[in-house]
């Protein structure tokens, strides 16, 4: 595009922000509808057709509402904690390649800088955890530091895999790569025998994406049977607003990222006709498959949620990494 | 497998989980000492919603105390029903027409259905599983279409009377019985057992944990699933008979692990036994008046003590009534089978992470009105 530089920025955020705005607000839509029809159930259907305008009610109904401030809570970080939850998610966005052509900023290491704001994403909530001065905020902050820490790592190491194969740690390179027909694409990779391999980190990589953003069957930071509501019991009006719109996001950011990195970006199954549509298809089936795996398990304790990253998924992946370095370097 | 468990405990702070907390399913309140996620000591504090009930007893008439006893285990509100009539039949020495028991008995084994039903819901909800509950309802609902249908109420019932019960049963509520049988049947083992009780999560989260004793059990006079599901073989209904029962084939449900997996099985299996009672009972189900002649609107049993136990969803409840020879009763104690689960909760959970402290308090069914009455 021909455009000055600060014009294309100023489209991008504009467009950016109204893409994760939309997508938090639609998705609550979506995920009720889903756990709807899963329980059998109709779910929201009064306002607008099919419900379609609930989240503006829900939104309008959340900004009216006070906002809460306790006694004995740290006033400032407490207000600060649910505007920066908002923020890594929204600039991870920035490197996302939706498609060929339509991408906010293309840079090196984008891969990383998700990884790095996610992590920035987890010290949001130990911040409102804290601040809140709530037993139950704090005891869930707590939990959602040591289960972020322990799934950012076999993530982390599937992501070397990918770098592996790809060389890369561009977002955009490493869609590039795998453009063409399904046997391109990372996780059916047919080129070095990758496919042998590739359906480990995938697995490895959906599970820790849904660990990481905190989702049913690990949500244990809300677990509202135990915690109340966790990091989010004192928050009420907009602060709870936008910790819940920040969970949305994440989860946009974690399947685009699932999308790029294994599904093969905006390629399409059969190579016809590439393009944002292909990409949008595959991170919405990949958030359906997360709101369908919410609303049909049960819970996991948070000690078996340790364990499992500790001792399954990093062993694994740590043997996954080997593989498929030596499948790089003899094949 | 080994569940982790503290060495010792260094730095401790209390957690208040209720009177109003998700996991309490009331106004329980549970005073939890912990040490991180430990639970050091658990302590539940009751009270916060006893109305005198036992007083309330002594203040009317036999009669008048009826529509109460619904109100205390509002889950299996008949059977609530059925040993208050048991005593005061007792008492007076009331023969209730064979008719009645039968009507009595599908009606108490609807209700204890839809009690288990309600608790398995309530307990996958503890486990942060939303959809059972759902599909708990849809059953549940049926159940308590049934009993309206012949009751007038849907939850709370007053539907039994000293000396049998109030209305009839009629052609659509036998057929609409047992075509609900036929598809409670069918959706047991698709809809309950293969989603939820072979799911990988929630075994690992109910196998071994919460682990109550037969030892215990007998000290703390623990009764119904909680006490079969730790190995003891004890249901009112084989070995302290009551109604028409002796003339009913069904099986008790002990399983021997005391986890609180045996206690799930147990309450999963007793729906299928409760299920096999009704459909005889319908059977059976003979012609006759469903209340006995003649029994007067004052009643004035003779002076003397009286005792009757009936096995609710939760347990053994026994009904104590002292008499003096007027129309109210002296002194109606009851002995409330929630009560003594609870009780054994702090020995239990001492040492548990809190997350399958919780899994365990979901696992005893508690219904805090029948506690503190």
């Amino acid at each position: 595009m021909m455009t000055h530089p600060f014009v294309r920025a100023l489209i991008y955020l504009i467009g950016l922000m109204a893409f994760a705005g939309l997508n938090a607000a639609y998705l609550v839509w979506c995920e009720r509808k889903g756990a709807a029809r899963i329980q059998r159930r109709i779910g929201p259907c009064e306002v607008g057709w099919a419900g379609l305008l609930q989240p503006l009610a829900d939104g309008l109904k959340l900004m009216t509402k006070q906002l809460l401030v306790p006694d004995g809570v740290d006033a400032a970080l407490f207000r600060l904690a649910p505007v920066l939850a908002m923020l890594p998610g929204m600039v991870s966005l920035a490197v996302i390649p939706f498609s060929d052509t339509l991408q906010a900023r293309e840079m090196e290491l984008s891969a990383l800088l998700i990884f790095a704001f996610a992590s920035v994403g987890m010290l949001c909530v130990l911040l409102g955890g804290w601040a809140s001065g709530n037993k139950f905020a704090i005891i869930s902050s707590t939990r959602a530091v040591s289960q972020n820490l322990a799934y950012e790592i076999p993530m982390l190491l599937t992501v070397i895999t990918i770098a592996l194969i790809v060389g890369s740690l561009n977002l955009r390179d490493i869609a590039m790569e795998q453009q063409g027909n399904l046997f391109h694409w990372n996780l059916f990779r047919l080129e070095g025998w990758h496919i042998l391999t590739m359906w480990i980190s995938f697995i490895i990589f959906f599970i820790c994406s849904i660990a990481e953003t905190n989702r049913a069957p690990f949500d244990l930071a809300e677990a509202e049977s135990e915690l109340v509501a966790g990091y989010m019991t004192e928050y009420s009006s907009m602060g709870y607003g936008l910790f819940m719109m920040a969970e949305y996001i994440n989860i946009v950011v974690g399947a685009c990222l699932t999308a790029t990195l294994f599904l093969g970006g905006w390629a399409c199954p059969f190579g016809l006709a590439p393009g944002w549509w292909w990409f949008v298809l595959k991170i919405y089936v990949l958030i359906f498959t997360i709101i369908w795996v919410r609303w049909t398990y049960p819970r996991t304790q948070i000690y078996r949620l340790l364990n499992l990253s500790w001792k399954v998924m990093i062993p694994f992946s740590l043997v996954n990494l080997l593989i498929t370095a030596g499948l790089v370097k003899f094949l | 497998m080994n569940l982790p468990r503290p060495q010792h405990y260094e730095e401790t702070f209390v957690l208040n989980l209720g009177p109003q907390h998700p996991a309490t399913h009331g106004v329980l309140r549970i005073k939890v000492t912990m040490d991180g996620e430990y639970v050091v000591k658990a302590e539940p504090v009751l009270g916060y919603i006893h109305r005198m009930h036992e007083k309330i007893a002594e203040q009317g008439n036999f009669a008048q105390f009826m529509p109460y006893t619904a109100r205390m285990d509002y889950l299996h509100a008949l059977a609530f029903n059925h040993g208050y009539c048991l005593v005061v039949e007792r008492a007076a020495g009331i023969e209730v027409p064979e008719r009645a028991e039968y009507i009595r008995v599908i009606t108490v084994e609807l209700n204890r259905i839809a009690s288990h039903l309600l608790w398995w819901a309530a307990f996958l909800l503890d486990l942060g599983g939303f959809t059972p509950l759902l599909y708990a309802f849809d059953d549940r609902e049926q159940i308590l279409d049934l009993l309206e249908r012949i009751t007038g109420s849907r939850l709370t019932y007053c539907y039994f009377r000293f000396g049998g019960v109030c209305t009839d049963v009629d052609d659509e509520f036998i057929s609409g019985t047992r075509a609900f049988i036929t598809r409670l049947r069918k959706r047991l083992p698709t809809m309950y057992h293969s989603l939820v009780t072979g799911n990988i999560i929630l075994i690992k989260r109910i196998k071994d944990i919460g682990i109550i004793s037969r030892e215990q059990c007998r000290l703390y006079g623990a009764s119904g699933p909680v006490a079969r599901g730790s190995g003891i073989d004890f249901d009112v209904r084989k070995h302290e008979p009551y109604s028409v029962y002796p003339e009913l084939d069904f099986d008790i449900p002990v399983y021997p692990d005391g986890d609180s997996m045996a206690r799930y099985m147990v309450r999963m299996d007793e729906i299928e036994q409760s299920l096999r009672i009704i459909e005889q009972a319908l059977d059976k189900l003979p012609d006759g008046p469903i209340i006995a002649a003649k029994v007067p609107k004052n009643l004035k049993p003779e002076a003397g003590a009286f005792y009757a136990a009936v096995e609710t969803a939760r347990g053994s409840l026994g009904h104590r009534l002292i008499c003096d020879g007027s129309k109210n009763p002296y002194r109606l104690k009851l002995r409330s089978p929630t009560f003594c689960n609870l009780s054994l909760y702090a020995e239990v959970a001492e040492g548990m992470m809190i997350a399958d402290a919780l899994a365990f308090l979901g696992s005893l069914d508690l219904v805090i009105p029948e506690i503190d009455r």
